[in-house]
């Protein structure tokens, strides 16, 4: 019984401090945003503007919810709920700390790696069905970068599941005691972080939602909360991909002194700051750019580290 | 279990029937992947979690969103639609029908004589798999990579510009 408990218990935390910190990582990334552009950013509501999250929340969720007559209705309104839900399942993988964690399976990496590549049908119906140019130029995009950018994403964590010789996440951080997987793996790691920026399309892979050319992309025609779910699904697939890379290549919840869950909570931390730096920094690329990018460097990179680790592996045997 | 199984087959069946009926191609193609997602999570309750995740990548993730994308560019409008829906009705449903009596006919047979599908289940491993594929299998293995490479090759091929033909942007 307890067990059972223990686990709901589990389920509940982890979907209650997601969605606050979807909500808090708006105020984050302004402020850090506004420091980085020298100037100050929201501070006017409440003490160092931390109440601005609140009244956005209540603006977004007593706007109008508009559906455009000339959209194609059901799925227009399935699109937003796909992006929350795969990323949302996606969680149900990592592991947080040793007893921290919603499921323990053996097959985690995969289970992300479907979920990730479900979550294209997102912003692909999206744009389909506002029936709208922009929003369909948007959609088109996003579908073929994470297309793209999905085939080497899979292919640069194998190199992982070699080391580890498993999928099961748990296992790869317990198989990280004595190294971290970024040293070993670090062609690995820095492929995986470009494809992770492609996968959540942020600057400078944001092409899908380029607001100088297409108006806001696959969700030019979403208003109110609807637009609210593409949003927070963004700062939810950032903190994925962030959880993700700790758990992977930076030894998951491992650190001295300090207990596994703030360690684990610190080095997510520190990897979502570095997402909001980039955003800050980089300017957007051209798309036969990222495209060429994509296929021409990216998967090689990806290939070699696949082949090098693999030798490595056998030779060790 | 066992419910899992008879539910995930329920699924199954019913979103394909509706892949078949749908006019619009992209409802179409979104119960096709439903399909593929409930077949998935059969080969999970089978016991075969490795091939209910590739399941999952590479079918209803990748193919299915191609053909997504291949639809969006299209951008069919309701005369396509008016025109599907005029194909599905009348004789078209005879030949079909009787395929597939036969089909049933042959499952209602098998199932009268053979085991249980669910019970007596066994776990395969995604280490399994692989040292299936890369042992006894290594030919087959070899021959579909080579297919595959022809494939992309040819795809390069016919989808190459012609020097001269259009200017190529810059990268």
């Amino acid at each position: 019984m307890s067990g059972i408990l223990w686990h709901l218990a589990n389920v509940a935390g982890v979907l209650g401090v997601l969605l606050t910190l979807a909500g808090a990582l708006i105020m984050v990334e302004r402020r850090l945003l506004a420091l980085w552009q020298d100037r100050y950013g929201p501070n006017r509501v409440g003490p160092f503007g931390l109440l601005q999250v609140a009244a956005d929340m209540i603006k977004i969720f007593t706007k109008e919810d508009w559906i455009p007559p000339f959209s194609d209705k059901p799925v227009f309104i399935i699109a937003p709920c796909i992006i929350m839900g795969t990323v949302l399942m996606s969680f149900a993988v990592i592991p947080f700390a040793p007893a921290v964690g919603v499921a323990d399976l053996d097959i985690g990496l995969l289970f992300f790696l479907g979920m990730s590549s479900l979550g294209v049908y997102s912003v692909a119906l999206a744009g389909w069905s506002s029936n709208n140019k922009y929003a369909l130029l948007g959609g088109l995009r996003a579908t073929a970068q994470m297309l793209s950018y999905e085939v080497f994403m899979a292919l640069s964590l194998m190199g992982v599941v070699m080391l580890a010789g498993s999928f099961n996440l748990r296992t790869i951080v317990n198989a990280q005691q004595h190294m971290w997987f970024c040293i070993p793996q670090f062609l690995g790691l820095v492929v995986f972080t470009v494809a992770g920026i492609a996968e959540t399309h942020r600057v400078p892979f944001d092409l899908p939602e380029a607001e100088s050319e297409l108006v806001a992309g696959f969700h030019s025609e979403y208003s109110g909360m609807k637009f609210g779910m593409f949003f927070v699904g963004e700062y939810l697939a950032i903190t994925l991909i962030s959880a993700l890379i700790v758990t992977l290549f930076f030894g998951g919840w491992q650190g001295p002194i300090l207990p596994p869950l703030v360690w684990f909570a610190l080095k997510t931390a520190v990897l979502i700051c570095g997402f909001v730096l980039l955003r800050a920094s980089l300017p957007r690329l051209r798309y036969d750019q990222l495209m060429s990018f994509g296929w021409k460097i990216m998967l090689p990179v990806a290939l070699l580290n696949l082949l090098i680790t693999g030798a490595i592996v056998v030779a060790r045997h | 279990m066992n419910a899992v199984f008879y539910i995930a087959a329920a699924v199954a069946v019913v979103s394909t029937v509706m892949v078949v009926t749908r006019a619009n191609a992209v409802y179409a193609l979104m119960y096709l992947i439903v399909s593929l997602l409930s077949v998935a999570l059969i080969f999970f309750v089978l016991g075969a979690p490795f091939i209910a995740a590739l399941e999952v990548i590479i079918y209803a993730g990748a193919i299915m969103v191609l053909f997504v994308f291949t639809i969006m560019m299209l951008n069919l409008g309701p005369k396509a639609v008016h025109q599907e829906s005029q194909w599905l009705s009348g004789r078209m449903w005879i030949g079909p029908s009787i395929l597939v009596a036969v089909l049933i006919g042959e499952m209602l047979y098998v199932l009268w004589g053979g085991e249980h599908p669910v019970e007596g289940r066994h776990i395969v491993e995604p280490r399994e798999v692989s040292l299936a594929l890369f042992g006894p299998y290594i030919m087959i293995v070899e021959l579909s990579s080579m297919l595959l490479l022809g494939g992309l090759v040819a795809a390069y091929h016919l989808g190459r510009r012609v020097r001269g033909d259009v200017k190529e942007p810059k990268s």
